[in-house]
């Protein structure tokens, strides 16, 4: 079994009450930190830990902590970003319904290591369930002294509240959460300044995934140099996995990064394999934003070494071969999958989640949708999927937040990896309304020389 | 396009405007603006769709211009700016879903409501819609009812026939 620092109690009977979860060595963290550690030594613990973003990015933690703004006399803030919403994803919500306190701990620790006396957890409001369940950990935690004012006698006060959303996947972006926060239109902010320097309420602050926070108490408890041991490379630590789609066993998974990609799919322990003994045509392996990649590159790097679970594994080969981390959402299709329709069908929800600021992106991801809506449903042109990848160009990099990007990708490595069965819906208009295309050579071994990028 | 339908004037309850102030004490004087998001869940709970006239009440609660609720309102998918069934089924129309097959369950949902997307049923039960990911993915297809959001899992044909029942039985 592999080690488990997140999940390692989540079957436990009643581990989501406060009672429970410390008899299971819960909130040592914080007696921890706050009665041996200085707020600077948890930033360099989590320095230490290499822990890098979980909600995506993979930007080192410890390192965002240390670029906080630190004025005299101006309140700081963390804010946990519990907006998940990255198609492919739901760890955050996993973690939250089963082992509240794991966040709640977190929370305590971070908020102490950053100085800041008010925290929020911005949960996205369809999570009605699990903001119930905050709120009830949160009152409980205070009433056994580990909230409110001078936590457990080491004079740190801290209120932690929890925030809904109101349905909108561009609240992830950290500085459209801030402006909802606000009360406003979820509408990203130009950066810099970032919000390290101008953030909530235009003060210092933090914003970092719910995995991330969670993470944060083994850090503590073992010490950073401990963490920074599992895992391999700068890939430290566990990270959890979302996984969707054609699969055995789809559901959450713990795994320690570095664990090969195929026996994540196939071995018994994780998904058991591809469901009702079909074969695997391709996958997501981050999140609905990442290039999807098919079978045989999802299995093995372009040279054949195995591909690993691993930020640098994933990304191995830039986005001509290889896809990224992500967010950990990763989404199977089996043989029977149709790309073009999944990718029209990922357009459309980037088309219904830009926040319209930015032109290339508001118009750019509707032109996408409306070719891809057409190629799906056998009105597509030969020259659609140029068409395709030119407007996926004219948005990347473009807009002011990276929701741009992440309409992009999805759109122009379908076309890259799955460029045939575009043209076979375009060439078969009446055909592909009835059947599949199918899987191709998507699961053969890799053939020498892919198509080089142009 | 924001499109506010006329209706009765609105009142609020001492209970929710209790609940307005506690959620308002969780910000830093002088930023009760933040409330606002929170605020229009309570009052879409209790109301079951946010009116021009609700919208106007929490402005003037708030003291706030209307348009900075209108504006928030309109944007975030959560809100409805028109009635709707007592019961709101929100399938899940996103990739994963769709793999596992979300399509059936909305065409199936259609066809038993016998109303199209975002109509509501003669008896004023139900309306449905499809939204976009509700993070649930590995449970597909999944559908929520507010105003608490519970979640309905796994969804096949039958299930929700059985869902549909319950529902009309309470």
């Amino acid at each position: 079994m592999a080690r488990k620092l997140l999940l390692e109690h989540i079957n436990v009977p009643g581990i989501n009450t406060l009672d429970v979860y410390r008899q299971k060595g819960g909130y040592r963290s914080v007696e921890k930190a706050l009665k041996t550690l200085s707020p600077d030594d948890v930033v360099e613990e989590v320095k230490k830990s290499g822990l890098r973003g979980r909600g995506g990015a993979g930007f080192p933690t410890g390192m965002k902590w240390s670029f906080l703004a630190k004025p005299e006399g101006v309140e700081r803030y963390l804010v946990c970003n519990a907006d998940e919403s990255e198609p492919g994803t739901f760890k955050d919500r996993y973690l939250m319904t089963y082992i509240p306190h794991a966040l709640i701990e977190g929370m305590i620790v971070s908020s102490y290591a950053l100085g800041a006396k008010t925290s929020y957890i911005y949960v996205r409001g369809e999570m009605m369930p699990q903001i119930r369940i905050l709120e009830k950990a949160i009152a409980e935690a205070k009433s056994a002294g580990f909230l409110g004012k001078n936590i457990l006698g080491s004079g740190y006060d801290l209120e932690l509240y929890v925030q809904p959303g109101g349905g909108a996947y561009i609240c992830g972006e950290e500085t459209a959460l801030l402006e909802s926060l606000e009360g406003k239109r979820g509408n990203p902010r130009i950066k810099p300044p970032f919000p390290a320097i101008a953030g909530l309420y235009g003060c210092p602050t933090v914003v970092n995934n719910v995995e991330s926070i969670a993470a944060v108490v083994p850090i503590i408890n073992d010490g950073g140099e401990e963490y920074a041991k599992v895992g391999i490379g700068r890939s430290t630590g566990t990270k959890l996995i979302s996984a969707s789609g054609n699969l055995v066993r789809p559901g959450v998974y713990e795994i320690e990064l570095g664990l090969p990609v195929e026996e994540f799919i196939y071995s018994d322990e994780y998904c058991g394999g591809i469901a009702n003994g079909k074969r695997l045509k391709a996958t997501v392996a981050g999140g609905s934003s990442v290039p999807v990649l098919p079978a045989n590159l999802t299995l093995k790097l372009a040279n054949g070494d195995p591909r690993l679970m691993s930020y640098e594994s994933l990304s191995e080969g830039g986005f001509a071969t290889g896809t990224m981390m992500g967010s950990g959402g990763f989404i199977a299709f089996d043989e029977d999958q149709c790309i073009v329709r999944n990718t029209w069908n990922f357009s459309r929800f980037y088309h219904h989640e830009s926040c319209g600021q930015c032109s290339p992106c508001r118009e750019g991801t509707g032109w996408m949708e409306k070719v891809l809506h057409r190629i799906e449903h056998g009105h597509g042109k030969m020259s659609d999927i140029d068409l395709l990848v030119d407007v996926s160009k004219k948005i990347e990099g473009n807009t002011i937040c990276p929701l741009g990007d992440a309409a992009a990708w999805p759109v122009a490595s379908a076309i890259r990896h799955f460029r045939d069965e575009f043209e076979w819906h375009v060439r078969e208009p009446q055909k592909s309304q009835q059947t599949n295309y199918g899987i191709a050579r998507y699961a053969e071994p890799i053939a020498s020389g892919l198509k080089q990028e142009n | 396009m924001l499109k506010v339908e006329e209706t009765q004037p609105v009142e609020f309850s001492p209970a929710l405007k209790a609940k307005f102030a506690e959620i308002s004490s969780r910000y830093p004087e002088g930023k009760q603006k933040s409330a606002l998001l929170p605020i229009l869940h309570e009052v879409q709970a209790e109301l079951g769709w946010l009116s021009a006239n609700a919208m106007d009440q929490v402005a003037a609660w708030l003291k706030i211009e209307p348009i900075e609720v209108y504006e928030v309102a309109s944007f975030y998918s959560m809100y409805f700016l028109k009635p709707q069934g007592k019961y709101v089924l929100e399938v899940c129309r996103t990739g994963p879903c769709c793999l596992v097959g979300a399509e059936k369950v909305m065409a199936h949902i259609e066809h038993k409501l016998g109303v199209k997307e975002n109509e509501v049923t003669a008896d004023g039960l139900f309306s449905w819609r499809g939204v976009e990911c509700l993070a649930a993915c590995g449970f597909g297809p999944v559908l929520q009812i507010g105003p608490e959001y519970t979640f309905y899992e796994n969804l096949d044909e039958q299930k929700v026939d059985t869902l549909l029942e319950e529902l009309r039985k309470k």
